[in-house]
């Protein structure tokens, strides 16, 4: 298959094609049909992903099955993966059908919500393979249409205040973006990814309104990025979008964020912050790092005071995506293949958390930690899955949690050792607010009248939870099924990078002697 | 050389003399009983004049001494101008049949707009320039005030007719400073005595005073008071008329202008044209916030958009010219939609307006309520909709150009505005249930317009029926 890629990424918009077109009505028959399509289509769009998976090639570190076309406005439609790409797609692919099996109880407007979903996967694949700046902007930014209906339509009480916050924070950041690449196509003259990174924009400094600005033109255009991906991230301290969105969201929403769309920002950095704007990263590599840093430790503590499972869980995945950033801009092997790690594994993790919530959250429609208390004596299969993803959180050795923290604080190491040490205390806190969360939903006396009569997980809930088990223990004990794929991938992005900071480092010198 | 001259006019000629012969034979007939027919006649005559205008490519043709340009940019213009009017034309028939507003006069005055639209986009003199500008606007007046016994109609029909002679006098005064300094007021010999550096504050004096005028035109702030109320008070065709063909031919009399007049000193201009641009994107995108009638929101969304396509004017490029045709191509179609579905919107018969109806619409007409979610994000900008490549289409003339200042407010105000078109959506799909829902009364015409356009604006990211080149030719003829 010479076009595996077009046919993964559009195998869900065609679905929601056919839902939207043939199908009608809102009686059982018709949502039952709705759903089982939906998975159908997610499901094999996973399958037919395994065709990219096992027909790419490792040691090949340019883009693989590119596929490329005339585009309108002289832009081009462009797709291809590489080492660093190919593993989301794959988690994304992975996950969805997860999230369609875990919405099998929602009754309001079952056909929207199913075509949402679906076209949503369609725009987050598309942004992982996507290799023309204005296609990738496309779909990164057309994903909000879809999450923002999610959202306000199906989400809690907030619904409208979480909805409207998550759409505006988010394309506020993504249309600074946008100006910055009009000023790369003005600048390079194309729109190809692949044609971009080996373009050199000019990192000479020069004043804006009386600034000077170090490292020029690339710096703008790293903090213009920055304003996106941050945000998307989210990094402290533009991550307030991000609980209430998620607290709003149902539960699918939820997993889909977390699992999905915040890799977006860290996909982001790889794709384009580093590898095209080297100087710029460099020049703004210790903010990026101190900031990743305080993320971890201040929404560590946060989440500790939260009385709201989903809020807590929310404030846990800012402080995980703290580590994913300090080890992408620590720019060492380590530190890279740690991120990279950290978020197919936060993938898995954060999507089990969200799902555990929806489990007791579908039982009780409460989301707060003091209505619930002993669960383990009526669930004691829920307190298992639960206790294995609490410590996968925490970071226990085993599970995958553990190798992205390693890793990523293993980068970091070898280039600021007082962000290290302050990250660090962060895996300490994350123990206490996770461990602290399980005791007080799982353990203890059941002596609420309301939750006697709650059931263990059904088989439903079961074939969900398996597949996100098996994927998180088998990566934290042979954590090379990732490596070897990204590795050659990284590398070859880290030696761009440092031979670019040497080529501006020895102009700047030439410059300076003259 | 008369017939030569004639020849080159003759569409113009065509529409003024069906629209003369019309007048006269229904004042002489049945009057009212005709307007139905009428209404379909001048469409119709309206998309053949079109279709002539966008086969005929004779190059650029001069007629009159080089007071009326026929050329490719004048013939994009006029075929834009033309298809939105009778869109509007058709859509508007059943609306105003069923107020008992269907005049004779509407569909001939419309022509007759559109005529000295036609006559504008092809000025090459100052004297024809504000020939045609008053033909439009004097039609306008009238049509803007046809709900004779509403005050609000009334009064929006006599602002627009005081406020736009006062911009005509602007026009006027600024047009005889230039004759004065220039001597002439063909543009060909404006730009002859720019070109020989022969820049007098006098010139230049005369060329705000112009733009002023225009701006009045294209509702750019601050020049934009009159665009709410008269948006407001006017019957909804027709402002959906004032919202679509008028601006197209005012952007387009404002570029040839410009380039044709004073190609030579655009940094004498360009710095007026951003001010402009940059009022009109945060004012329309502030202002609107805080507005329930959906007539006034557009009003406010249409003067924000206007804002964009300056940019694209402010840009003083070809590729400039061409985004900003593409943006007013892609900004009417849009519009077009949007209004059809505001004609549609009514309870117990009677029009209504605010937006605080539409809540929970999606529940009772699904397939409608995705048309105009799809049409709203595209007016917001967001991809993949057809919005968003006009926006990238001005930003990426602007950042050529060198005001990438510009481009970030307006990536800026583009993300507040955003907030508006959300709103919308967020009534028809989240809102709280509404005890008194508005019911949308649906003709064949409107519906086509409606799904129509939301349809352009998702097939158009795949396929753009090759407006993109003629936009390009276009703009060539105009910047060379």
């Amino acid at each position: 298959m010479d076009n595996i890629l077009s046919i993964v990424t559009f195998i869900p918009a065609v679905a929601a094609g056919i839902l939207a077109l043939f199908l009608h009505g809102e009686d059982a028959a018709a949502q039952r049909n709705a759903k089982w399509v939906a998975l159908v289509a997610t499901t094999v769009t996973f399958l037919v992903s395994i065709g990219i998976y096992t027909g790419f090639d490792p040691s090949n570190t340019g883009f693989q099955m590119v596929e490329e076309g005339e585009w309108l406005m002289g832009l081009k439609y462009k797709m291809g993966v590489d080492g660093i790409s190919v593993l989301f797609v794959l988690l994304t692919t992975f996950i969805m059908p997860l999230t369609i099996l875990a919405s099998w109880q929602v009754t309001d407007r079952v056909k929207e919500y199913m075509i949402a979903f679906l076209l949503l996967e369609t725009l987050m694949l598309g942004v992982f393979m996507a290799l023309d700046l204005v296609l990738f902007y496309l779909f990164f930014e057309a994903g909000l249409i879809p999450m923002f209906l999610i959202i306000g339509i199906w989400g809690g009480k907030e619904r409208i205040y979480a909805s409207f916050k998550f759409f505006l924070y988010t394309f506020l950041g993504s249309v600074l973006m946008l100006v910055a690449m009009v000023a790369m196509y003005s600048d390079a003259g194309t729109t190809d990814i692949e044609a971009l990174m080996s373009h050199h924009f000019s990192s000479e400094g020069f004043s804006v309104l009386g600034i000077y600005v170090v490292g020029g033109l690339q710096t703008l255009m790293f903090l213009a990025f920055f304003a996106s991906f941050a945000v998307k991230m989210p990094m402290w301290p533009v991550h307030t979008w991000l609980p209430d969105a998620h607290v709003q969201a149902p539960t699918a929403g939820s997993v889909v964020l977390a699992a999905i769309l915040l890799k977006m920002g860290g996909y982001g950095f790889l794709r384009f912050s580093l590898p095209m704007f080297p100087v710029g990263s460099a020049v703004m590599t210790d903010l990026v790092l101190w900031m990743s840093a305080i993320a971890v430790v201040y929404t560590s503590l946060v989440a500790l005071v939260q009385e709201d499972m989903k809020k807590l869980i929310a404030y846990s995945s800012v402080a995980h995506m703290g580590f994913v950033t300090m080890g992408i801009f620590a720019a060492n092997q380590q530190g890279i293949d740690g991120a990279i790690f950290q978020m197919l594994s936060h993938g898995f993790i954060s999507a089990a958390l969200f799902l555990c919530v929806g489990v007791i959250y579908d039982r009780m429609h409460t989301r707060d930690i003091e209505a619930y208390g002993g669960l383990v004596i009526r669930m004691p299969a829920y307190a298992l899955v639960f206790m294995l993803f609490t410590m996968a959180n925490v970071g226990l050795p085993g599970t995958s949690g553990f190798i992205g923290e390693f890793l990523t604080l293993m980068g970091a190491f070898q280039v600021n050792t007082w962000v290290t040490a302050v990250a660090a205390t962060g895996v300490i806190f994350s123990a206490a607010y996770a461990l602290w969360l399980y005791r007080r939903v799982v353990f203890g006396d059941l002596i609420k009248e309301s939750l006697k009569a709650m059931t263990d997980m059904s088989s439903r809930e079961r074939l969900i939870f398996a597949p996100l088990i098996v994927m998180t223990i088998l990566l934290g004990v042979y954590p090379s099924l990732v490596t070897d794929v990204i590795g050659n991938s990284t590398a070859a992005l880290i030696l761009n990078y440092d031979m670019a900071l040497a080529a501006a480092e020895a102009a700047s010198q030439t410059a300076a002697s003259h | 050389m008369i017939q030569a001259d004639l020849t080159i006019i003759l569409p113009e000629i065509v529409l003024a003399v069906y629209a003369m012969a019309a007048l006269i034979g229904a004042v002489y007939t049945t009057k009212d009983e005709l307007a139905p027919l009428l209404v379909w006649t001048t469409a119709g005559l309206m998309a053949l004049l079109a279709i002539w205008i966008a086969t005929n490519s004779d190059g650029t043709r001069v007629a009159f001494n080089g007071m009326f340009v026929d050329d490719g940019f004048a013939r994009f213009s006029k075929v834009a101008v033309l298809l939105s009017a009778a869109a509007v034309l058709v859509m508007s028939q059943e609306y105003m049949a069923r107020r008992n507003l269907l005049r004779f006069e509407f569909p001939l005055l419309v022509a007759l707009a559109a005529v000295g639209m036609m006559m504008m986009v092809s000025a090459g003199d100052l004297m024809s320039l504000y020939m045609g500008l008053e033909l439009q606007s004097l039609s306008l007046y009238v049509v803007a005030a046809l709900r004779r016994d509403s005050a609000k109609s009334t009064e929006a029909g006599l602002k627009y007719f005081v406020l736009g002679a006062l911009s005509s006098g602007l026009l006027l005064y600024g047009a005889s400073l230039v004759y004065g300094f220039t001597g002439t007021t063909l543009f060909s010999g404006i730009i002859q005595t720019v070109h020989h550096g022969d820049v007098s504050v006098g010139l230049l004096f005369g060329l705000i005073f112009l733009i002023s005028g225009l701006a009045f035109k294209v509702s750019a702030v601050p020049f934009h008071m009159w665009t709410p109320d008269v948006y407001e008070g006017a019957p909804t065709p027709i402002t959906a008329f004032f919202a679509t063909a008028p601006k197209v031919a005012a952007m387009a009399l404002f570029a040839r202008l410009m380039h044709d007049a004073f190609g030579g000193i655009i940094k004498d201009w360009q710095q007026v044209l951003v001010l402009l641009s940059v009022l009109s994107m945060l004012l329309g995108a502030v202002a609107a916030i805080g507005q329930r009638d959906i007539k006034r929101l557009m009003a406010f969304s249409s003067i924000a958009h206007m804002g964009y396509a300056l940019i694209g004017l402010a840009a003083g490029t070809e590729m400039g010219i061409k985004a900003m045709l593409m943006y007013l191509a892609i900004y009417v179609t849009m519009n077009i939609g949007t209004f059809a579905f505001i004609l549609m919107m009514e309870r117990d018969g009677k029009p209504v307006t605010d937006i605080d109806a539409l809540r929970q619409y999606s529940k009772r007409e699904p397939g409608k309520a995705l048309a105009v979610l799809i049409l709203m994000f595209s007016l917001a900008g967001v991809p993949p909709m057809l919005g968003f490549f006009a926006k990238f289409g001005v930003w990426q003339a602007g950042v050529d150009a060198g005001l990438t200042g510009l481009v970030i407010v307006s990536a800026i105000a583009s993300v507040i505005g955003a907030f508006y078109y959300l709103r919308i959506v967020f009534y028809m799909y989240f809102g709280a249930e509404n005890e008194d829902p508005i019911e949308t009364h649906s003709s064949p015409v409107l519906w086509v317009a409606l799904m129509g356009s939301a349809a352009l604006m998702l097939v158009g990211v795949f396929y753009q029926f090759g407006i993109e080149g003629a936009a390009a030719a276009a703009a060539a003829t105009l910047v060379n």
